[in-house]
């Protein structure tokens, strides 16, 4: 059978699917209308839409966080312009060819963590990036896309629940980029991809036995990690979390500030540009990690919330692509994505209003940066390259 | 797997990731709505704690300190300015390395381990959020280099301050005095109502008039609040409160009279005061030699200040008001006076002088200071024209000690002038009482004769002998002395201490007594007439310098030289409607008439006969035309 994407062959597309209406009711309504640009180009419209939305509140936002300052709102809107770029090649890669290419990708992935090791470049005492050729990049930023992938299509090839064995084949491919991530160090970057593939397990159906157990254990050994696991500095990031009055001017400042900017936000906000604690500085990384604070005090806990909704429309946009894709892989890696999407909402906005210790978690697609813009944009096209399988392989 | 044999079954499979999918959307909620319940507790909830937060971030209420108060002189000469300065300040709250900068400033501009341990020391006692001075005086071409790595000096800033001047510079030292930094132990002296008026204010008064007039110079605080970035840099002022300037004082004192009697004086040390009869006003105090007020106002350097206190001329010394002096001679009209009023004398009295005197059953000889006396027939006239001392032994002897003092009290010796400038001494005339109190003896007859001549336990202020000396000139009418004319403008009322009562007969006595030391030809003191066109009355006086204190390495001619009599001379003028009255002290000058005469003499001319026009042509400073004609 033909796919409807195929131009030569419109017309006998249109009488061929005529017949399957009567027989898939359910998925059959979109086939009687002709091929889209949207459908063609396996773009999902509403979560373009959405996204196009928070890109835009992210820039306007942006604007008024560099202080009117055009500089950073220009090279943020070329970042998103090429993560668009990158999510639209993204989704128009067969699906089949992720499943198939995961593991070589997952290898050079490991590959280049493990050259960063040995000749990456880095700043403030971490080795994160590799330079070939005057072009500087982060490893681990591939690895965020590569590792759920790689999980899902080890698990798409097993029967579901996974067993013992499976499950520990499925904690390998996720602990080694992990540990080599941590080594850089870079803890927060190395959970939230440990996370990524976790979920990817998780949603195979993992027992929850072992979840249990794996929770107990986690519990159990928070005390030797306080003790010996973690820096000085990452000690007090969390003991700022209980008590961020108690160095105001040193480690507690920038929870302090942006507690305040949030606060003195109110209900409705102190206006456009208006924000006291950005405006004059007194909010630290206002263009990067904290950029919700001053979201929150020019525009209220109104404008707290339409975020919020936006992300949660994504994020329904994004269960609800698993929820129809075909394929455990699929499956899988829509589920993996959107919530590991989730959870680099939820970190940074509770970091930023003081509920989580202090990770250099940016907010998706709001926060000043291009790496991080380009490998999301990159995952929401994968997604949408999910999406759009299903009427694929209906045929 | 040989035992795994189950097979995929995708509807199981797809059943499964729902469930689990559900489960997670259910986390995935629950976590949404504690995000959701953060907000609004923090904005909601905790709304108004942030708003204040914030608020206090970026508003301060910073004081303006008021202007202090102008000092003129009677004719509007201005004594006392305040010019811009610029400090260097930094916000201790708003540095993360604090020795970091420090270094940083260190190469921009000059500063010396003086500078940072003062600055350590202001950093003890500091508001919170308040800009600490660390160098004061900035140069222009500093506040360019500071100003140029500002972005590097978060919370470092160049502040400009009004700090006092003093354009006549040593002219009025001893009575304008100075300000100074407030120091560490005036501040703990301060009341929480001093500490709230002197906040941004760093100079308080330390002598002299700035002293004494502290409370009306310094003025009203004033506040504002402005709108800081983190930075510490003001953007903008929301709300002020302008601050009251302090208020400005006229004084009595004639900025060229003042030049007058100091150039008078000459190279010698010493004193001069003179007062307005008619109001006690002063109108020129002059206590040389003197030094720079300016040197003091930010802040001496150690150096100077050595060289000032260590000076054998204690420069820093208020010889008008704090130098105690045998009056010697100068005594000799009030004692008449006294005599005259108790009886003991009149004009018909007269005395035979050999040169000496002794106490009925005493070996003891008292001398005049003419050898062979003054002639056999010495009355009270001829006794105060020649300075004659057997005149007065004698009188002293047939008077007594309560009369005395009872006198010398009335006019104002042996107690403070109650004149508005800070640390007056006292003086001393002794009595029955004080010298049993202080010494453990009672009195013999020899004290009655030690006293009447103004030695022995005597001491006076020359302010004291001027006040004296106007009391005379007044014919008992004694005026507190005052130096300020008027508070912004409001004229301060001249005091009457109390009148004393005398016949007339005999207060034209001692006028005539007076009167004859200058123009007789016999007189002590008639350099003091010269040359004038009008009459001044006078008396001249010597005292013995008792030691010289010990511990101290003069070579021996400038010993001998400090072992020399104090020159003492009193005078008003004219003498048929006296004006003013001077006191003239020259320390180790000798003659009274010699010396201390011929100060008088100009101080007389240049107030009685110099054409008003000319006030602006000797001064050294500037001249306010708008406030002249003042004139008493």
């Amino acid at each position: 059978m033909s796919c409807p994407g195929q131009s030569s062959q419109k017309m006998e597309v249109s009488v061929a699917s005529r017949d399957y209406m009567h027989r898939l009711p359910d998925t059959g309504g979109s086939l009687s209308r002709p091929a889209s640009f949207s459908r063609r180009w396996h773009i999902d419209v509403p979560l373009l839409t959405l996204l196009i939305l928070l890109c835009g509140v992210g820039l306007t936002v942006l604007y008024s966080a560099s202080g009117g300052e055009t500089h950073y709102v220009r090279r943020q809107a070329v970042f998103l312009c090429i993560a668009f770029v990158a999510m639209f090649v993204a989704a128009n890669v067969p699906l089949d060819m992720y499943r198939r290419w995961s593991p070589w990708l997952y290898v050079a992935g490991c590959g280049m963590l493990v050259a960063v090791l040995f000749v990456g470049v880095g700043a403030k005492g971490a080795q994160r990036w590799l330079e070939i050729g005057g072009f500087r990049f982060q490893p681990s930023e591939a690895l965020k896309l590569a590792v759920p992938m790689s999980v899902a299509a080890f698990l798409h090839r097993r029967t579901l629940p996974p067993s013992f064995i499976t499950v520990l084949g499925a904690l390998v491919i996720v602990a080694i980029p992990a540990a080599l991530i941590v080594r850089q160090p870079d803890l927060g970057t190395s959970i939230l991809i440990a996370a990524s593939g976790l979920f990817a397990l998780y949603l195979a159906g993992l027992s929850w036995k072992m979840i249990g157990g794996a929770a107990v254990a986690l519990v159990a050994s928070a005390w030797p990690i306080w003790q010996w696991g973690l820096r000085d500095y990452q000690k007090q990031r969390i003991m700022t979390l209980f008590d961020p009055d108690a160095d105001r001017l040193g480690a507690g400042w920038n929870i302090f500030q942006s507690k305040a900017a949030i606060g003195s936000g109110g209900v409705y906000g102190k206006g456009y540009m208006q924000g006291t604690q950005s405006q004059l500085d007194f909010l630290p990384e206002s263009h990067t990690d904290f950029i919700i604070a001053v979201l929150s005090e020019e525009w209220g806990m109104r404008g707290a919330l339409l975020l919020l909704l936006l992300y949660v429309l994504i994020i329904a946009r994004g269960i609800y692509i698993s929820f129809m894709a075909q394929h455990v892989f699929g499956r899988l890696l829509a589920g993996s994505i959107t919530l590991t999407f989730f959870v680099y909402v939820f970190v940074n906005i509770g970091m930023v209003t003081g509920l989580l210790p202090v990770v250099g978690v940016p907010l998706p697609l709001v926060s000043h940066g291009g790496t991080s813009a380009i490998t999301l944009m990159a995952g929401f096209g994968i997604l949408m390259a999910i999406g759009t399988e299903q009427r694929r392989v209906t045929f | 797997m040989a035992h795994d044999l189950h097979l995929k079954d995708p509807l199981i499979e797809q059943r499964l990731f729902r469930n689990r999918m559900l489960v997670a959307l259910a986390a995935v909620v629950v976590l949404l709505g504690v995000l959701v319940a953060r907000f609004y507790n923090l904005q909601v909830v905790n709304y108004d704690d942030y708003r204040t937060q914030s608020d206090e971030n970026r508003i301060q209420v910073r004081p303006v300190p008021p202007t202090r108060g102008l000092i003129y002189d009677r004719n509007g000469a201005l004594l006392a300015d305040n010019r811009p300065s610029y400090t260097l300040s930094i916000v201790h709250e708003r540095i993360r390395d604090m020795d970091g900068t420090l270094e940083l400033i260190g190469r921009l501009v000059q500063l010396d381990d003086a500078d940072v341990k003062k600055f350590h020391q202001r950093l003890q006692r500091r508001r919170p959020f308040e800009p600490v001075p660390l160098r004061y005086r900035l140069t222009e071409e500093e506040i360019a280099r500071i100003s140029v790595n500002e972005f590097r000096l978060p919370g470092v800033s160049v502040e400009a301050e009004l700090v006092r001047y003093y354009p006549q510079t040593d002219l009025f030292a001893h009575s304008v005095g100075y300000v100074g930094r407030i120091s560490e132990r005036e501040l703990e002296d301060f009341s929480e109502e001093d500490v709230r008026r002197y906040r941004g204010t760093q100079s308080i008064g330390k002598v002299g008039l700035e002293k004494s007039y502290e409370d009306v110079l310094l003025g009203e605080v004033g506040f504002e609040n402005v709108e800081t970035n983190a930075r510490g840099r003001v953007l903008r002022v929301l709300e002020r409160q302008d601050p009251q300037p302090g208020s400005e004082l006229t004084l009595h004192l004639d900025a060229r009279l003042q030049q007058v009697a100091s150039e008078a004086l000459g190279e010698n040390r010493g004193s001069v005061v003179a007062i307005d009869v008619k109001t006690g006003g002063v109108l020129a105090f002059v206590s040389k030699p003197s030094f720079d007020p300016n040197l003091f106002v930010t802040g001496i350097s150690v150096k100077d200040y050595k060289a000032l206190r260590d000076s054998i001329d204690v420069p820093l010394f208020n010889r008008a008001i704090q130098g105690q002096y045998p009056p010697g001679s100068t005594l000799k009209p009030l004692m008449g006076l006294g005599g005259l009023a108790a009886g003991v004398i009149d004009r018909q009295t007269k005395v035979r002088d050999p040169g000496w005197y002794k106490l009925p059953n005493d070996t003891r000889l008292y001398r005049d200071w003419k050898r062979w006396g003054h002639g056999k027939k010495v009355d009270l006239i001829q006794a105060l024209t020649e300075s004659c001392d057997v005149y007065f032994y004698d009188m002293a002897h047939r008077w007594n000690i309560d009369g005395m003092h009872d006198m010398a009290t009335r006019f104002g010796l042996g107690a403070r002038t109650g004149i508005d400038l800070p640390v007056e001494r006292p003086g001393l005339f002794p009595s029955r009482a004080w010298k049993r109190g202080a010494r453990g003896m009672p009195w013999f007859p020899g004290d009655n004769l030690n006293a009447v001549l103004g030695q022995g336990f005597v001491l006076a202020t020359p302010l004291q002998l001027a006040v004296m000396t106007a009391t005379i000139a007044n014919r008992g009418t004694h005026y507190k002395p005052q130096v300020v004319m008027a508070i912004d403008g409001v004229e301060q009322p001249p005091e009457v201490l109390h009148h004393i009562e005398a016949r007339p007969e005999h207060w034209d006595l001692i006028f005539e007594g007076m009167e004859s030391v200058v123009y007789d030809t016999h007189g002590t003191g008639k350099k003091a007439g010269a040359d004038l066109d009008f009459r001044v009355a006078g008396k001249t006086g010597t005292a013995q310098v008792v030691g010289i204190a010990q511990g101290e390495e003069y070579d021996s001619e400038a010993l001998k030289e400090r072992h020399r009599d104090h020159a003492l001379f009193v005078a008003f003028a004219p003498v048929d409607d006296p004006q003013i009255a001077v006191a003239v002290l020259v320390e180790n000058g000798e003659t009274g008439g010699g010396v201390a005469a011929p100060v008088a003499r100009e101080v007389f001319f240049d107030w009685l006969s110099r054409p008003f026009e000319d006030t602006a042509s000797v001064l050294p400073g500037p001249v306010q035309p708008e406030n002249g004609g003042i004139r008493g």
